[in-house]
């Protein structure tokens, strides 16, 4: 049951958007998501499409896997939608009926949100399909590397970020267990009155949170016992290194950018 | 005719690019009244075919029989079920969760239904049962030594008075004392109550010395199914899948290679210290010393 959720699993085909280094991706998607709010019409938004489109075709996740990672946040991209076509004011009234009026802006609107959203979610899917947590963590490490001069812990929220990221699937399979075991003892998760399900989900949100606990105690000992001290002076067995397909993705995001904002704003 | 699985096949996390044949075709009757050990390295499907049997698993084919009843049938009562198939999953002790041990004993029968009394009742005969003393009854779970834990969540399923007990590693990363509790009890429900057992297990020892009969898992399929005797008589073929027998089969045929004739098909200690006593002392009075 909680295995369904496919939103932003690592996806591994091997491809070369796969093997790209993490700070080219994260570079790539925070671009791209910028791109899609500085458009004022359509045209930027097909230009955004094709290079989706080129992006998953390359990275070879099948478009089934995707659209099936969409479905559950179909009906918040509807319900904004909704009230963006209802809510919005304007002189071109395509339809009114008493108090309810759509305008021509307000349609434009909930259109551009449904296709923003859309894009939103599918490119930063991209990068997490294609990007494994660890991966990622270490991009960003990376990435904001300069800050440390500012004295902020760089080092150790990646840290944080790549326990916490490590920490999902054992939790969730922790939970799959004692959601069975709990069943087996005829715990409730669905039907039977509201008390008897409180209790059942009390049943395992108790025994979940202590085993958090107690693994976070393990690991802080073993991190204690390798003599962990944090990032000062530490070394990488693979550090990271720009190579040409990486130098490459620049220039094509670079070209992406100036291309769909040029046509987004002055077509 | 207790548990009837047909044709049963399971896949793990199907349509994803990690999809995995977890069991293929496995056929095995389990008799009312039993007492079957069912053994495999690890990751060889074991817990995944014994989370089926009261209806966890939700099979790709096949389907079990419970009763003559089809479990996975549209308005089977699942509850009902698993009221009747005790479930008792490895490491049980990361169950419990409610204030006192009493309670948390309590939380299977009121479940499936039963008076606060009954509920009481049973949780305090469970208790018992598994050695856990009254004054224990209001204490944290959470105060309790590993083997009470353990016991104290065993206690927790068979307050619930199944029919089938089907137990998952019930001892594993106990000590030898707190092993051998467990082990006696789940014999002493199977003998006294008739409860039937099906014991999941690393230890060849201890299916050698309880089970009835055993079925061998590996790879997901049903490898050998027979008496102990049967199984490890064919001890060279469990090496092969990552198994081994118990101690006393290697040191009988090895006894015998030297040319002592003992019987090898004996598998616990006690009948073995018998066959050799007996047989030195044969040889003994034969040649006349």
């Amino acid at each position: 049951m909680l295995r369904d959720i496919t939103i932003g699993q690592y996806y591994p085909t091997g491809s070369v958007i796969h093997k790209l280094d993490p700070r080219v991706k994260l570079a790539g998607t925070f671009l791209f998501i910028i791109s899609i709010f500085t458009f004022k019409n359509y045209p930027g938004y097909i230009v955004s499409l094709i290079y989706l489109g080129m992006v998953i075709f390359i990275s070879k996740v099948p478009l089934k896997h995707i659209l099936k990672g969409i479905k559950p946040i179909i009906f918040l991209m509807v319900f904004t939608a909704v009230i963006h076509l209802f809510f919005t004011s304007g002189d071109d009234i395509l339809f009114e009926f008493y108090a309810v009026k759509i305008t021509y802006a307000g349609l434009k609107k909930a259109v551009f949100i449904i296709v923003r959203l859309l894009f939103l979610i599918t490119g930063s899917a991209i990068m997490t399909y294609t990007t494994t947590p660890n991966q990622l963590t270490e991009g960003i490490e990376k990435a904001f590397g300069p800050l440390n001069k500012a004295h902020i812990p760089v080092h150790e929220f990646a840290l944080m970020m790549s326990i916490a990221l490590r920490f999902i699937p054992i939790l969730m399979e922790e939970a799959d267990k004692i959601i069975k075991a709990q069943s087996s003892r005829g715990a409730d998760f669905e039907e039977g009155n509201i008390i008897k399900r409180i209790s059942g989900i009390v049943s395992i949100l108790i025994p979940l949170l202590v085993s958090a606990m107690e693994r976070a105690k393990d690991l802080a000992l073993a991190m204690d016992a390798r003599c962990y001290h944090g990032g000062e002076g530490r070394t990488k067995m693979k550090p990271l290194r720009y190579t040409a397909k990486d130098y490459i993705s620049y220039g094509i995001i670079l070209v992406y950018m100036v291309t769909s904002v040029a046509a987004g704003r002055f077509i | 005719m207790a548990i009837v699985i047909k044709d049963l096949n399971y896949i793990y996390g199907a349509g994803t690019v990690f999809e995995k044949q977890g069991l293929k075709d496995i056929n095995l009757t389990i008799e009312d009244g039993e007492f079957i050990g069912i053994i495999g390295r690890t990751g060889s499907g074991k817990s995944t075919l014994i989370q089926h049997l009261n209806g966890l698993n939700v099979p790709a084919s096949g389907t079990i029989l419970y009763n003559g009843e089809d479990i996975y049938k549209k308005g089977y009562s699942k509850k009902k079920l698993r009221s009747k198939v005790g479930l008792v999953f490895q490491y049980p002790e990361y169950q419990l969760f409610e204030t006192t041990v009493l309670s948390d004993v309590r939380f299977g029968p009121k479940n499936i239904g039963m008076s606060a009394e009954e509920a009481d009742r049973s949780a305090k005969e469970a208790l018992s049962m598994v050695g856990i003393h009254e004054d224990m009854y209001n204490a944290s779970p959470f105060e309790l030594s590993g083997g009470e834990k353990r016991r104290a969540a065993i206690a927790g399923v068979l307050a619930m008075k199944p029919e089938v007990l089907v137990l998952d590693e019930p001892t594993a990363g106990l000590d030898p004392k707190g092993k051998n509790e467990i082990l006696e009890l789940i014999d002493k429900l199977h003998k006294n109550d008739g409860v039937t057992i099906v014991l999941v297990s690393h230890s060849m020892e201890d299916v050698a010395k309880y089970a009835e009969r055993i079925a061998v898992i590996n790879d997901g399929e049903i490898f050998a199914c027979g008496t102990p005797r049967e199984i490890f008589s064919r001890y060279k073929e469990l090496e092969k899948i990552g198994l081994s027998a118990p101690q006393t089969v290697y040191l009988l045929n090895e006894l015998k290679s030297i040319g002592y004739d003992v019987d090898t098909g004996i598998i616990t200690p006690d009948e073995a210290v018998k066959e050799i006593l007996m047989h030195t002392a044969q040889t003994a009075y034969t040649e006349g010393i």
